[in-house]
């Protein structure tokens, strides 16, 4: 199993056991999905429950808020993150504020799922990490999930949330491998992973990130240096728990993160323990993060936008010889 | 069809409670702003007195009208744009976005079309779960022109949803007369590039809506799809709470005036005998009466307090 073909198990699990989960989007039914991660649930569920739209990413999400509304769970999906700017006041304006603007009248039980991410080649259209645009969008949950297991148990814990959950898939992970049993876990909003435990240097990543973590982990290992790799998994909530619970041993944060620094979730986690959690700290927190540009598309410029393991690896050094 | 003592009764509620409204803005005993119904009493009164229990509704920012015309209480309404905790939203939505799930109110938007998407998706689920509901939203004329507009009935077509459109073309968006942003002077004729009926109407004659609306709502309660409709109407007062309206042509309100719904259909309530004089004196009484009392009412509410600012963001 991998993470692509995951997405149609944790959907399909989902759909049998609540007849109100309902999917659409865009070429997701007969076509199984531009990626193929809705292959087989038109034919096990049909047509009323597995819709094909026409190109309306506004009226995709709008409808998925306004059937939730009315007691449906709806699983839409907008094909690449990048499209959520066409959709982006549905998004942030509508799904995001419904619940509070009406005074709590209703539950929002909407998933959004989107494939996100740099390194395959998309260019800047169809590559950007679109997770931070929603972070500054209180009313909206965020799930970030880099292993078969979580984007599983994620996306399953996203359609029983009764709030919305945006979950992104990435697209550069699709190949990844894992194991999910008959009895997979659900797992958690807002409960981080700890990868891999180490005494002299924190590394909290996601996504594909997450991945050269730990093979940056790896690598510093070897140079005798033994870091903890922390996956938060979802944005919001962040646990910052496991992070600070991790600083009182290390006292070094490390955040690598794919996607420019201005006003992200890796910024934002180096702010809050900073400001929260400084006499923990040994060496001044730092994150790693792409640059200030669109995502390029030549091999060589892509393969410099996204923070590599060498980067992490240099940074480490730095850090512990602060 | 013909509009009835109830719905003179209905339409004054409406038109006495923007009066209110007005008041307190300029009485500056509410904040921001507000986008008033005046003289387009006749489309929510019409197109909501002919749906039936359970079916839904989203509006617009200039919603107070559908909101009331849904059956949603003046007081609770008034307690809303006055900001008081026992408003429809407990004070999180203000005028702009009145809500009351209770009636079928589903939202009022304050970003121009964004209303119609959540209403397909209203009329999904109720198609979906074989309710039988259908789903009304209301739009401006200037909606017509936004992105979601398209997508929304496109949508609606491609899949048969009971969702009834309704443009409230009250000849403005903001400040801009309809012909300078719009190339076709009849908005129904948009239904076409839908393949979906569109429907004209004088939104002045609430009996004449009552008619249209039957005929949309039993479609869509069918499954035979959604309608487009155009209500043709005047805005009375400007655009928002700042808008002296300064740029209407010499005579244009004085003329929308003379067809005043709530005048129109008491007029013809008289023609036809349908009512008295003296009954139709105690109909504006008591509307008059009731608009009063609720806003008593709201006014002695307690406004929300602080510590609750928290709530209601995740369930
Ligand atoms: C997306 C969006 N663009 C612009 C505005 C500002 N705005 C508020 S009302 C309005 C005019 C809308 O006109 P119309 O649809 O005819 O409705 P009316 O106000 O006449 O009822 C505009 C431009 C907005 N609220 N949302
Ligand atoms: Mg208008």
């Amino acid at each position: 199993m991998n993470y692509r073909q995951v997405i149609a198990r944790a959907i399909g699990d989902e759909m049998a056991a609540d007849d109100r989960v309902i999917l659409l989007g865009e070429d997701v039914a007969a076509a199984g999905g531009a990626f193929k991660t809705t292959v087989g649930l038109l034919e096990r569920f049909g047509p009323q429950r597995v819709r094909d739209t026409p190109i309306s990413e506004q009226a995709i999400v709008g409808a998925a808020l306004g059937a939730a509304l009315m007691g449906l769970r709806p699983v839409a999906e907008i094909m690449f993150a990048d499209f959520a700017g066409v959709c982006f006041d549905q998004l942030a304006n509508q799904l995001a504020k419904y619940r509070y603007m009406s005074g709590g009248q209703f539950r929002v039980p909407v998933t959004i799922r989107m494939a996100n991410g740099a390194g395959a080649g998309f260019a800047a259209q169809h590559s950007q990490p679109a997770e931070n645009w929603l972070l500054n969008v209180p009313g909206l949950k965020i799930a970030v999930p880099a292993t078969v297991a979580d984007l599983y148990g994620l996306l399953r814990t996203a359609i029983r949330d009764d709030n919305p959950v945006v979950v992104f898939e990435h697209k550069n992970l699709f190949a990844v491998k894992g194991e999910v049993g008959p009895d997979a876990a659900l797992v958690p909003l807002g409960v981080a992973d700890v990868v891999r435990r180490g005494g002299d240097l924190t590394v909290v990543a996601t996504q594909q990130m997450r991945h050269r973590a730990v093979e940056a982990a790896g690598r510093l290992a070897a140079d005798g240096v033994e870091a903890t790799v922390i996956d938060p998994r979802t944005l919001v909530p962040f646990d910052d728990e496991t992070v600070v619970a991790s600083l009182t041993e290390t006292s070094r944060l490390l955040v690598v993160q794919e996607g420019p620094a201005g006003g992200s979730w890796g910024a934002s986690l180096v702010a809050r323990i900073a400001q929260d959690h400084f006499d923990l700290l040994d060496a001044p927190p730092v994150l790693v993060a792409s640059d200030d540009t669109p995502v390029p598309y030549a091999g060589p410029l892509e393969d410099a936008w996204l923070p590599t393991v060498d980067r992490i690896v240099d940074q480490a050094h730095r850090q512990l010889a602060y | 069809m013909s509009g009835s003592l109830a719905d003179l009764s209905a339409m004054l509620r409406i038109r006495h409670f923007e009066d209110a409204v007005r008041d307190l803005f300029t009485r500056d005993l509410v904040r921001g702003s507000t986008h008033l119904c005046q003289g387009q009493e006749a489309v929510p009164v019409g197109v909501c007195g002919e749906l039936a229990p359970g079916d839904t509704m989203t509006c617009t920012y200039r919603g107070h009208g559908a909101v009331l015309a849904m059956g949603s209480p003046l007081d609770r309404c008034f307690g809303e744009i006055l900001g008081r905790a026992g408003g429809v939203c407990g004070g999180r939505g203000g005028s702009m976005h009145l809500t009351d799930a209770s009636v079928g109110a589903l939202g009022s938007n304050a970003v121009v079309g964004a209303q119609l998407p959540i209403a397909v998706g209203a009329a999904l689920a109720a198609q979906h779960l074989g309710t039988g509901a259908v789903t009304v939203t209301f739009l401006g004329d200037g909606a017509t022109n936004i992105g979601a507009f398209h997508e929304s009935v496109n949508l609606a077509a491609i899949w048969r949803l009971p969702v009834v459109f309704v443009i409230e073309n009250n000849q403005y968006g903001e400040y801009s007369p309809l012909a300078t942003t719009t190339p076709v002077a009849r908005l129904a004729d948009r239904a076409a590039s839908y393949g979906i009926p569109g429907v004209f109407v004088d939104g002045n004659d609430v009996g004449a809506v009552r008619a249209v609306a039957a005929t949309a709502v039993a479609r869509a309660r069918a499954g035979d799809g959604p309608t487009l409709v155009e209500a043709d109407t005047y805005r009375q007062q400007g655009h928002s709470r700042s808008d002296p309206a300064t740029y209407r042509p010499p005579g244009e309100l004085e003329r929308w005036l003379a067809r005043d719904p709530v005048t129109l259909l008491a007029d013809r309530l008289t023609e036809q005998g349908a009512a008295t004089p003296a009954e139709l004196d105690a109909v504006r009484e008591r509307a008059r009466a009731e608009v009063s009392q609720a806003l008593e009412r709201a006014l002695s509410w307690p406004m929300p307090h602080p510590d609750t600012r928290l709530e209601g963001v995740y369930a």
